[in-house]
């Protein structure tokens, strides 16, 4: 059976769920072989966690000549680990890093690039939202490599287990690659709660919170979900724009989406409409909104959310 | 110095976007205009300009599109652009990353040898194929840095500095021109067109080329040479409208809380 290169998203070696989820989407294109950029120390233990859903083979890449430039020294190292291996596919978790990373390679490779995907299926046909939610559309890569880039939450993670064998690949980065240079980073502050494109449930807050969050972060905790905004929240400085969810924000695809003080504009809903569940509190019956809900409540959220999360308290005892 | 600001025409997303038989996007039947996401890239493309005083510096709006496309240039010179470039050929239609890139990083290319192409400025992604790939594509093709994804972008001399946000970061990244920068839409409000503005668009050069201009073949792009292949497209049937409850003396809060433990959230 053939290779597939799984790109592992994790951060410091802490593995995110969205790689489960390829490598559980991987075994339908052939044997996943997850590529590790990180530090070599922490490769053993990173392939303890990916060969419980069937990586097959793990190569470590060691990142020290990667980590300080942008996206093209990955690039550089994916393709000589696509010309060893000849894999199947080249799956990437959907990170705006990582669909350029996809871009560069598809040109080395000469090979059909898929990006945005929310399923692949055994052909390697592929099933994107496009037009803000509002249709779907099925493609598939037709010369090449096929390349692609999956969405988080896109396959529920089932485990297999793999032989997770951890193989050194040392990369060669051309200097060429080396001349977009990170020359500072600073880490965002963890919130404690859930990452919000990884999240079951969200919450979010916009221009109608009047810049006060606290009812939506309140509500959100009694359900143990992640906070997010709208662009109007983030432009009026209220919550960063690491939050914000839409067009130029995250996507989100939560079981349950709760917008609050949301109009529901199109660039909005483009971040959110694939939710399995929709629930807005909008003061305006006539929010568009509400075109979209499963469940509605026209009302102030300063009032109605604090109510709802003492009675969740409640009722959770 | 000269900029080149990569500009496209896209299907207005307030309308009833759609796709064409063969699954391509409609780009005729929906009003379209210039991504507003690439009003972004002409804005900083115009300050990087105004904060040099004293330098000769001018900029190029291209894009690649079928006729009307060259409305995303002319709103472009409108805002301040000096010149504009339209690539338009009946074989370029359809095209993917691959072909749109390379169509791109050729006609950039033509542009470098005339007038000179020291930073070549993107959007954050289109507005419709939202691949947010290009750029990097064409930083690629051209083998120029890429300075990707700047919510900030800051020069002096020949040395670019940008803010941008990353997963789980804020980093900062530097490279010498020339450059592909792209800018999202935390970079500055983007201006409007003045009526000096409009009336002087339309004295300014713009020239329409074909593939045969840039070099390239039918053959080398479009959509029957595409790497990728649409099979299908389909309208997501409307969400079907759910309860909607007013809230009245803290009824809301009860009905909210009962229909999310129905469903299992609670
Ligand atoms: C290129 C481009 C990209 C964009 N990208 C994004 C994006 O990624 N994400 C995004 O969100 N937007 C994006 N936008 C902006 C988008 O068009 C809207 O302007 C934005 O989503 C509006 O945010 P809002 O719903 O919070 O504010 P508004 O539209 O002002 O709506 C506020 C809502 O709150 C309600 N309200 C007011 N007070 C209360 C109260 N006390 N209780 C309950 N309800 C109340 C009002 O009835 C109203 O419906 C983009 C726009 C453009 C042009
Ligand atoms: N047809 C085009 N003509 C001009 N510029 C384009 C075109 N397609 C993409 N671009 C540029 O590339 C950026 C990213 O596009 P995309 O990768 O499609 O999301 C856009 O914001 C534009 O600056």
């Amino acid at each position: 059976m053939s290779e597939v290169l799984v790109v592992i998203d994790h951060a410091e070696g802490e593995v995110k769920k969205p790689t489960y989820e390829l490598l559980t989407i991987a075994r339908r294109l052939g044997e996943p072989s997850a590529v590790f950029f990180g530090s070599p120390e922490q490769g053993d233990a990173v392939a303890e966690k990916v060969k419980k859903y069937g990586a097959a083979k793990v190569y470590v890449v060691d990142d020290a000549q990667i980590k300080g430039y942008l996206v093209a020294p990955k690039a550089e190292a994916l393709q000589q680990l696509a010309e060893k291996t000849s894999p199947a596919a080249v799956l990437l978790p959907s990170t705006f890093e990582n669909k350029e990373v996809a871009g560069r390679l598809a040109i080395k490779l000469g090979s059909g690039l898929i990006t945005d995907a929310v399923d692949v299926d055994e052909s390697g046909t592929t099933t994107q939202s496009v037009f803000a939610g509002n249709y779907t559309v099925q493609a598939k890569v037709t010369t090449g490599t096929p390349i692609i880039t999956v969405k988080p939450n896109s396959a529920a993670p089932e485990e297999a287990e793999g032989a997770g064998a951890v193989e050194a690949f040392a990369a060669t980065v051309s200097d060429a690659a080396k001349t977009a240079q990170i020359v500072a980073t600073q880490p965002r502050q963890s919130t404690g709660r859930p990452e919000l494109t990884e999240a079951a449930i969200v919450v979010s807050g916009g221009r109608g919170t009047g810049g006060n969050f606290e009812p939506v972060e309140g509500f959100a905790d009694s359900l143990g979900a992640a906070v997010g905004a709208s662009r109007a929240a983030v432009d009026s400085g209220w919550m960063p724009h690491a939050f914000q969810v839409g067009q130029t924000g995250k996507t989100v695809s939560p079981q349950l989406y709760v917008a609050n003080g949301i109009s529901g504009a199109i660039q909005h809903r483009a971040g959110m409409q694939t939710s399995k569940t929709i629930v807005a509190v909008n003061k305006d019956p006539e929010a568009p909104i509400f075109e979209l809900v499963d469940f509605g409540v026209v009302g102030d959220l300063h009032t109605v959310l604090p109510a709802a999360t003492e009675k969740i308290t409640e009722r959770k005892g | 110095m000269n900029i080149v600001v990569c500009v496209k025409y896209v299907p207005d997303a307030t309308a009833d976007r759609k796709f064409e038989d063969d699954f391509t996007v409609d780009r005729v039947g929906v009003d379209g205009l210039l991504s507003e996401l690439d009003e972004y890239a002409v804005e900083q493309a115009l300050q990087f300009r105004e904060k040099r005083e004293g330098e000769e510096i001018t900029v190029t709006a291209l894009t690649i599109g079928p006729e009307k496309a060259v409305d995303a240039v002319r709103k472009a010179l409108q805002m301040g652009a000096d010149s504009g470039v339209h690539v338009v050929d009946d074989a370029i239609a359809g095209s993917d990353y691959l072909g749109t890139s390379l169509v791109l990083a050729k006609a950039i290319e033509k542009i470098k040898a005339d007038t000179g192409a020291d930073l070549v400025v993107c959007g954050m992604a289109s507005t419709d194929a939202s691949g947010s790939v290009v750029p990097a594509m064409l930083a690629e093709r051209l083998g120029m840095p890429q300075v990707t994804l700047a919510s900030v972008v800051e020069s002096q001399g020949d040395q670019v500095r940008i803010k941008r946000d990353n997963e789980g970061s804020t980093e900062v990244v530097g490279a010498t021109l020339p450059i592909v920068l792209s800018v999202t839409d935390q970079s500055g409000e983007a201006r409007y067109p003045s009526f000096k503005g409009i009336m002087a668009a339309k004295k300014k050069p713009l020239e329409t080329w074909s593939l045969t201009d840039l070099g390239l073949d039918a053959d080398q792009v479009g959509l029957s040479v595409a790497y990728t292949q649409v099979e299908d497209t389909t309208e997501r049937p409307p969400r079907t409208a759910g309860e909607v409850v007013t809230d009245e003396d803290g009824s809301g809060a009860g009905a909210l809380v009962d229909f999310l433990a129905s469903k299992k959230f609670i």
